[in-house]
């Protein structure tokens, strides 16, 4: 990163960050968001990856209060 | 303005996220909570009832462990998603700063992702809505917010291509109707979804929904002045400098 010197009082227009630079983290934490998403609004609602109804009840005030269709 | 790693932005949005999900976490207690059991009260009181089935998380548990997980977890997810959009964003809309960007972009995503599919779709207290359904109606959930993004996205592009020829205003009130009708048309194509029991109290039912809105804007409206805040700290060094150094002469 090259850090300029000159110190600016006005800031200058934002140089926006390349999608070069920002794909590798777009789909990394882009997945890990939506993964965590999953488990808080549909899992073992619609489709269940783990088995029993644990992860549903806990999360059960949370998801009718987010919006999420529960049961 | 010196470059910016995404990895510095994404760490501060988890972290204004986290304090979105406490302020989502307060709202919902302190004004959802009743509406939920209100409604438990009702689904138990009525004609079809669970049985006797063993509950694995007890009430009190789901109403502030359990609701606590929820709204933290969503908070974080919410604000890493909105940090990568404002990592595009950012230097990308006009001549914003850090903080109105972070606002817009929280207005943005409130919009989309939440106003918007509620609108079709919008949230039931516990008794409303029929398990047998819960695949259909979290499929329409989960395509609505895809949809209302997407033609969100769209909107922004077609308002860029005519940028140049209306000029800023005309061309954000084009891509703004362009995108309320493609939104109407997806209202009037996907199926309805009334689950509402009969005799369930009408009043319950908008109340609850009224409440699960409040919680979102509580939610993006924290989110966004916290992230300003964290991204200005970060991207701009004056900001944090014209405190930390104090001049000594």
């Amino acid at each position: 990163m090259a850090h300029s010197a000159v110190p600016t009082t006005a800031p200058a227009a934002i140089s926006p960050i390349s999608l070069k630079e920002l794909a590798p983290w777009a789909l990394f934490v882009g997945v890990l968001m939506l993964v965590l998403l999953y488990l808080v609004g549909a899992e073992q609602g619609a489709t269940a990856v783990f088995q029993g109804d644990t992860i549903h009840e806990w999360m059960h005030d949370g998801r009718h209060l987010l919006g999420f269709p529960c049961h | 303005m010196n470059q910016i790693s995404p990895r510095v932005l994404l760490i501060r949005g988890m972290l204004a996220g986290l304090a979105a999900g406490v302020a989502a976490f307060l709202v919902a207690y302190l004004l959802g909570e009743s509406k939920v059991d209100a409604a438990i009260a009702i689904e138990e009181a009525g004609a079809h009832d669970h049985g006797d089935e063993m509950a694995p998380v007890s009430r009190a548990l789901q109403a502030t462990a359990g609701l606590g997980t929820g709204t933290l977890l969503y908070g974080v997810a919410i604000g890493g998603i909105a940090a990568l959009v404002f990592c595009y964003a950012l230097g990308r809309v006009g001549r914003f700063g850090p903080r109105a960007t972070a606002l817009l972009v929280s207005g943005g995503l409130f919009l989309t992702v939440n106003l918007v599919p509620f609108l079709k779709y919008p949230s039931n207290p516990p008794a409303v809505g029929d398990p047998d359904t819960v695949v259909q109606r979290t499929t329409l959930f989960v395509l609505m917010i895809a949809l209302s993004v997407l033609l969100a996205a769209g909107a922004l592009i077609l308002g860029r291509r005519l940028a140049p020829g209306l000029g800023n205003w005309n061309a954000s009130i084009v891509a703004s109707l362009a995108f309320v009708a493609a939104i109407g048309l997806a209202y009037a194509l996907l199926p309805g979804i009334n689950e509402v029991p009969k005799g369930f109290p009408a009043a319950l039912v908008w109340e609850f929904r009224i409440t699960t809105l409040t919680i979102q804007v509580a939610l993006w409206a924290t989110f966004g002045l916290a992230f300003g805040y964290l991204a200005e700290r970060a991207l701009v060094p004056g900001a944090t400098a014209k405190k930390a150094v104090q001049p000594t002469g």
